[in-house]
């Protein structure tokens, strides 16, 4: 069942500063749709980062001193509504927790839990209080499958994650995050580390993937972004310069420096 | 081309003799605890028994065993460990996990390191005024375990923050990632990674506490009590102050029985200390991160 279009995300006048001075973003409107992969891209020290941080607040471990503006998350859609409710997941009386579980992360290093593969994967179900036997093994099978590692890895579920090679540490890292079943998934440059053909593994996941969930990706690379991108927007030092859909953003830039980044000539 | 390969092999030289100095000043640090442990051993070997370890002391304690003090030092070990061991492990948590950096936990170190630097026979004062006369429990047990649990805080909480901060931060931030609270995060990820580093901290920490003589000489050390002790408010004798009691204060002391009390005693801690050991070169060994 291929939902309708739907704005998932709905960011506005959003303004982030960090506490030693530096204002890290400003002014930022972006929608992002259901289904879809958005990528935001654009030279380091842009804000990317910290804009992904700010969507489960896992910024709210960082040494941020104002924040302004809102991020609006839907709800999931009952039968019979046609438009979703929306949280502000900026507001101080969200339910982190909850949120964390329905916006999920991976970092650009791949950092596995110091714990089994499985214990890996059932350990944020565990600490919402899944103790359900059958329900934590169907978890782990299915979050491997998506992720494309399960035929690597379902004969030695109990082997240390830290056996894992690199690139199968990141691909644990996205199963763990689809153990929980979230809505939305952030990716911070999740390939930096990884070599092409596990590159190419992840991606390929993320494209099925987007069939279920919304996804927000940094990419590592221009040509990343070219490839997997259905929305794209270009981000320099703080401010969001373009937003447009599909490959446009690269073959035909709007903006003069878009044009300048996505033909090479700085970043 | 001459004169370079001369001055190379000068410098050769030099470099040789130079480690050739280092090494010798590092095996002299080794000496000394060889010669004790060699010298204890030696004298005190003789005078180890069944009956010295397992009975009471006779005819002033010329003669005889040792239990009781054994027995005393095991328990205040005990008692020590029950109220360091959880109040110094959670202020650790507290200050790594917890605690921004600010005037109120810069003052909470600065107690800590003083509170370690302070003399032995302060404490022991210090016990005699809180714990035996106004809490009013006597020269007990209780008073001594007391007294060495406030000289050993600052080991076990030092040494236990260390091994927390040194789980890497990237644990915790995906453990909350995926909505894990902070508790459940170090409960779960933080203390199992950093439990063998706190453990070596508890140890080496009840081990001072264990072969301290000065805090529990106003506290709990009964100077000649041949029995053990019936609850945790008796006096009771203790290895150290034992050894110290045979060594100066009775006349006609046969040498071989203050040799291998002072032998129990360096296996006590010297066990201890090896059990740290272990547990800290097993952990390294699995650790993989």
């Amino acid at each position: 069942m291929k939902s309708v279009s739907m704005d998932k995300i709905k960011i506005e006048h959003f303004h982030l500063q960090y506490s030693d001075g530096n204002e890290s973003l400003r002014d930022i409107n972006l929608v992002i749709p259901v289904n879809a992969i958005t990528v935001l891209f654009g030279p380091a020290g842009g804000g990317k980062s910290s804009l992904l941080r700010a969507i489960n607040r896992l910024n709210d471990l960082a040494d941020v001193s104002k924040i302004s503006g809102s991020i609006l998350l839907a709800e999931k859609m009952a039968d019979g509504e046609t438009e979703p409710a929306y949280i502000d997941v900026l507001d101080p009386g969200t339910d982190v927790i909850a949120l964390r579980r329905r916006v999920s992360m991976v970092f650009a290093q791949p950092i596995v839990l110091p714990l089994s593969i499985r214990a890996n994967l059932t350990y944020g179900l565990e600490l919402a209080g899944i103790r359900d036997k059958h329900r934590l093994e169907g978890a782990v099978e299915t979050s491997l499958k998506k992720a494309a590692l399960w035929e690597e890895v379902h004969h030695r579920l109990d082997d240390s994650a830290f056996a894992l090679s690199g690139g199968q540490q990141q691909r644990l890292c996205l199963a763990r995050c689809l153990a929980l079943e979230p809505e939305v998934i952030l990716l911070d440059e999740p390939t930096s580390g990884l070599d092409p053909i596990s590159t190419n593994k992840v991606e390929a996941s993320l494209q099925e993937l987007k069939e279920q969930y919304t996804i927000i990706l940094v990419p590592h690379s221009i040509q990343q972004a070219a490839r997997t991108a259905d929305y794209c927007a270009f981000f320099l030092q703080g401010e969001l310069v373009e937003y447009l859909p599909g490959k446009n953003i690269f073959t035909n830039p709007r903006d003069k420096r878009t044009e300048d980044y996505v033909e090479g000539r700085f970043g | 081309m001459n004169s370079l390969s001369r001055t190379s092999t000068t410098r050769r030289r030099v470099q040789r003799f130079g480690f050739g100095l280092l090494s010798a000043i590092a095996m002299f640090t080794v000496i000394p605890i060889l010669a004790v442990v060699i010298y204890i051993v030696i004298k005190g070997a003789p005078a180890i028994s069944l009956e010295f370890i397992t009975g009471f002391p006779r005819e002033g304690m010329r003669a005889g065993g040792i239990l009781p003090a054994i027995v005393g030092t095991f328990y205040l070990t005990l008692g020590t460990a029950i109220f360091s061991v959880p109040l110094g492990i959670g202020a650790a948590i507290y200050l790594s996990e917890y605690a921004t950096e600010n005037r109120w936990t810069r003052t909470i170190r600065i107690a800590i390191i003083n509170l370690a630097g302070i003399p032995s026979v302060v404490y022991g004062l210090f016990g005699l005024g809180l714990f035996v006369l106004f809490l009013n429990f006597g020269t007990s047990l209780l008073a001594g375990s007391l007294t060495l649990s406030i000289m050993t805080l600052p080991v076990i909480i030092s040494t236990s923050e260390e091994a927390l901060r040194a789980v890497p931060n990237s644990f915790r931030v995906v453990s909350i990632s995926v909505g894990g609270t902070r508790w459940q995060t170090i409960r779960r990820i933080v203390l199992p990674q950093s439990l063998p580093g706190i453990l070596t901290g508890v140890i080496l920490g009840l081990e001072r506490a264990a072969g301290e003589t000065a805090p529990i000489l106003f506290t709990v050390a009964a100077f000649f009590l041949p029995r053990l002790p019936h609850s945790p408010l008796d006096a009771s004798m203790a290895l150290p102050y034992h050894l110290f009691v045979i060594s100066t204060q009775v006349p006609g002391m046969p040498i071989q029985i203050q040799y291998g009390t002072a032998l129990v005693l360096l296996v006590f801690v010297l066990g201890m200390n090896l059990l740290a050991t272990v547990i800290r070169s097993r952990a390294r060994a699995r650790r993989q991160w």
